[in-house]
């Protein structure tokens, strides 16, 4: 069964202009978001997306872009409550980031 | 100037067995329900696993006890350098959105245990998930080594260096299955326990018991249900989902309640707010959560939790007035 999150929501954009179909981004995303179609790549779904940021860090041409943060409501909080960017305090924690 | 660049002569690599023992699995217990949490770190360093030789593979992983032990394990058999990151005791999913587990603190690593002397190839294994904190190609850059991005699971690597360093699809994706998700539960029950059963026990003791038994009702739908049951719980907002489980569990508990329509209804309002509340919390341990996402559902469930907690309130206090 795939989990989805919320409908149209994230940030994820693809440049197919700037990319070179190297396929790295294929590699790093845990969602199976991107695939490879006539060497280049493509979102198959773009609400698949969790922005972790790692296709946009290992694009070579920069043809990736995305808002990269952690989707954890406790971080939401603490950043609304110290007026920074989401970030949580638990940073021993082994399942929340 | 890059961390690490003048390096004194490093220390010699520690040797390590993959041997998993009965202190390891008591670790990784104890971690889960955040007992002495602090002290699940390892030296940040070079260590050699079996009799690796400078053409055996490095991998690089994370200081938190939990990961390294993942990957010595899974590595049984084989001989291989490892190369522990000083990610602050932080597996290396977190670490890398946080970026410790990050292209400067690889390449200070590399550095500073002098690798390339050690190996005669220029590739370095790293966990899938540590990707969102590693650029490939600036770490290639900066250090000369290639990085090769290894399966999610470190349970995949034999079977990852078999297929010649390369993942399957399979081993690419990020799974969410019930084992996984209920060993995160006790994380969010052992937090919010810290507030909700000192609250249930003043209600025990100021004679409402029927509300101190809801407060743990919505203590375990909120930690416990909301995982357990995450698909089959109505709609994609983890707030929904909490509140429903909320909603649940004041349902079940209902045939021992000695409550009318009206109290049980004002009740409902209260409970599912606070299970709805703890749910939404449990977007932090989920494995498929976006910002974006969170953001959108925290501007109209908090407003909303917020409401129904007081307009419960409300109407259990109005009542004793009418």
């Amino acid at each position: 069964m795939i989990l989805k999150y919320l409908r149209g929501v994230a940030t994820l954009k693809l440049d197919s202009a700037k990319c070179i179909g190297c396929g790295l981004c294929l590699n790093v995303c845990p969602h199976a978001v991107f695939k490879l179609e006539s060497r280049k790549a493509a979102i198959t779904d773009a609400d698949l997306c969790m922005e972790c940021g790692a296709c946009a860090l290992n694009c070579p041409t920069a043809a990736i872009s995305v808002k990269k943060g952690v989707g954890c409501a406790q971080a939401v909080r603490m950043g609304f409550l110290k007026g920074t960017e989401p970030d949580c305090g638990c940073g021993d924690d082994s399942s929340c980031c | 100037m890059l961390p690490g660049r003048k390096s004194a002569q490093p220390a010699p690599p520690e040797r390590i067995s993959s041997e998993y023992t009965a202190t390891d699995r008591l670790a990784a217990w104890k971690a889960r329900w955040g007992i002495a949490r602090m002290s699940y770190r390892v030296k940040p360093g070079l260590y050699a696993l079996g009799s690796p030789s400078a053409s055996s593979p490095v991998f690089a992983g994370a200081n938190y006890t939990l990961s390294f032990n993942a990957l010595r394990t899974n590595l049984k058999g084989l001989s291989a350098w490892l190369l522990v990151l000083d990610t602050k005791g932080i597996n290396v999913w977190c670490a890398a959105g946080k970026g410790t587990f990050g292209t400067m603190e690889l390449t200070r690593s590399i550095r500073q245990t002098g690798l390339e002397q050690l190996v005669s190839h220029k590739t370095i294994i790293l966990p899938q998930l540590g990707a969102p904190g590693v650029s490939a190609h600036q770490v290639k850059a900066y250090t000369g080594f290639s990085v090769s991005y290894g399966p999610v699971r470190a349970k995949d690597l034999q079977e990852f260096l078999r297929l010649g360093g390369k993942a399957t699809p399979e081993m690419r994706k990020v799974r969410f299955n019930f084992t996984d998700r209920i060993i995160l539960a006790p994380v969010q029950l052992v937090y919010y326990a810290k507030y909700l059963l000192p609250a249930a026990l003043l209600l025990y003791l100021a004679g409402l018991k029927n509300d101190a038994a809801l407060t743990v009702g919505a203590l375990l739908a909120g930690s416990v249900i909301v995982p357990a049951l995450l698909p089959w719980l109505p709609g994609r907002s983890f707030a929904v989902k909490g509140a429903a489980a909320g909603l649940a569990a004041v349902a079940a508990l209902s045939p021992l309640l000695p409550f009318g329509p009206y109290q049980l209804a004002a009740r409902a309002l209260v409970y599912a707010a606070a299970a709805s509340f703890i749910g939404l919390d449990f977007t932090g341990a989920s494995t498929y959560t976006s910002l974006s996402g969170v953001k959108k559902e925290m501007r109209l469930a908090t407003p909303a939790q917020a409401l129904a907690f007081l307009a419960g309130l409300v109407l259990l206090g109005a009542r004793r007035f009418l």
